[in-house]
């Protein structure tokens, strides 16, 4: 995205920019100091770094966040199965504790590394560098970081990541993007899972999940897929191969992808560090 | 709940602007929230106590601005408000809109009490 012109600077904090960091003096005399900066700055500076590891060999990161249990890993293994010997996987699972999901990939001949989170709810970007750093991302195409299940808290916590795919299994009702609309706001795909389970449900309307993804003006496709009958698999791998077209292309002319709604601040602090390199691999 | 680690972090950024200006006391931190941040204004007013407990900030003032969901259409260019789940034009329905206010996460101005 430009980091240069300012275009992803909204018009609601644009005058703000302009002032950022000057200090004045209250009526009191108490000294005040206008920062303007992201709530997460050192979250999303970790960010940026992970971002410029990833774009330096060439590896698509996504983010998949779904409520616990929606399937998270059963698609990872099927797509594994699907494409790993085409393309270079490797994954990130978090989970509050347990090495299960990650012996699950490494299974399947993938590497995996298991980020136990503890108490924490969400994945943030440091602890996601630490993993990037076990892992050989010459040799990778793409990278999926398995969020862990919630969907509230992994939304406001950019990883460095490129996309976002959010999952919503059948069983948990079609009214979950209303529900929890800054998760889903921020899908760039959202997968439809467990779909071979709608022939014997009779209160989940693909279309109602579909209209409210787009009452949060989100674009997104929507895919339905079935990681056990590999229904809409097809679909799916073809939106990976897309977007890693797509990401290449960017690199190839010196730009930088990223998912399309970010949580806020990362603008304000990447006009800071636009120029700002990280230079250990 | 990652209200806490949110609060942590802008304990950390107001310590560092206090060292910044030579100063130990925050007096005030004013933040801007809107509803499509994912942080709850009232968890974070619960939290901050315990994140700023032994800090520069441990008696500072929290003052959040809760700023309005608004929203561009790219059919007929109105701007509307809207709601959390319901980010659709008010005056055509189009779904097809830019955000214009509303994910805000900002902490917007810190106010420190110095010898000066």
């Amino acid at each position: 995205m430009c980091d240069t012109c300012g275009c992803n600077i909204t018009p609601g904090n644009k005058h703000l920019i302009e002032i950022k960091g000057k200090l004045s003096r209250t009526a009191d005399g108490r000294a005040a100091v206008d920062v303007l900066q992201g709530l997460l700055s050192e979250n999303d500076h970790q960010a940026l770094h992970n971002r410029q590891h990833f774009d330096k060999h060439q590896v698509l990161a996504i983010n998949l966040m779904s409520s616990p249990g929606s399937g998270k890993t059963a698609l990872l293994e099927a797509t594994i199965e699907t494409i790993g010997t085409q393309l270079n996987i490797a994954v990130i699972e978090g989970d509050l504790e347990t090495e299960n999901d990650a012996q699950r990939i490494r299974a399947k001949g993938v590497p995996a590394i298991q980020i136990a989170t503890g108490s924490a709810c969400h994945l943030d970007a440091h602890m996601v560098h630490s993993a990037v750093h076990q892992l050989d991302l010459k040799s990778l195409d793409i990278l999926f970081i398995e969020n862990v299940g919630n969907l509230v808290c992994p939304a406001s916590f950019d990883l460095g990541h490129h996309r976002n795919v959010t999952l919503l299994s059948v069983t948990e009702g079609d009214d979950k993007p209303a529900k929890y609309p800054v998760m889903f706001r921020a899908a760039d795909a959202m997968l439809i899972t467990k779909a071979d389970l709608l022939q014997v449900l009779d209160d989940f309307n693909c279309d109602n999940a579909h209209q409210n993804l787009r009452n949060l003006a989100n674009p997104a496709p929507v895919l339905e897929i079935s990681a056990k009958t590999r229904q809409g698999f097809e679909g799916w791998i073809n939106w990976l191969q897309q977007e890693l077209h797509h990401y290449r292309q960017h690199l190839a002319r010196g730009e930088h992808l990223r998912p399309r709604v970010q949580p806020d601040g990362h603008k304000l602090h990447d006009a800071g560090h636009a120029h700002h390199q990280h230079s250990h691999s | 709940m990652h209200e806490l680690a949110v609060c942590q972090s802008i304990v950390d950024q107001v310590s560092h602007i206090a060292a910044e200006h030579q100063s130990t006391v925050v007096e005030k931190i004013y933040l801007q929230i809107g509803p499509l941040s994912g942080v709850e204004p009232e968890l974070l007013e619960s939290a901050f106590p315990i994140a700023c407990a032994n800090t520069a900030a441990a008696n500072a003032q929290l003052i959040i601005s809760r700023l309005p969901i608004r929203v561009r259409c790219r059919t007929c260019h109105a701007e509307t408000e809207a709601t959390a789940n319901r980010l659709i034009c008010g005056a055509c329905g189009d779904w097809q809109t830019t955000l214009i206010s509303g994910n805000e996460m900002l902490l917007e101005r810190v106010e420190l009490q110095t010898e000066h």
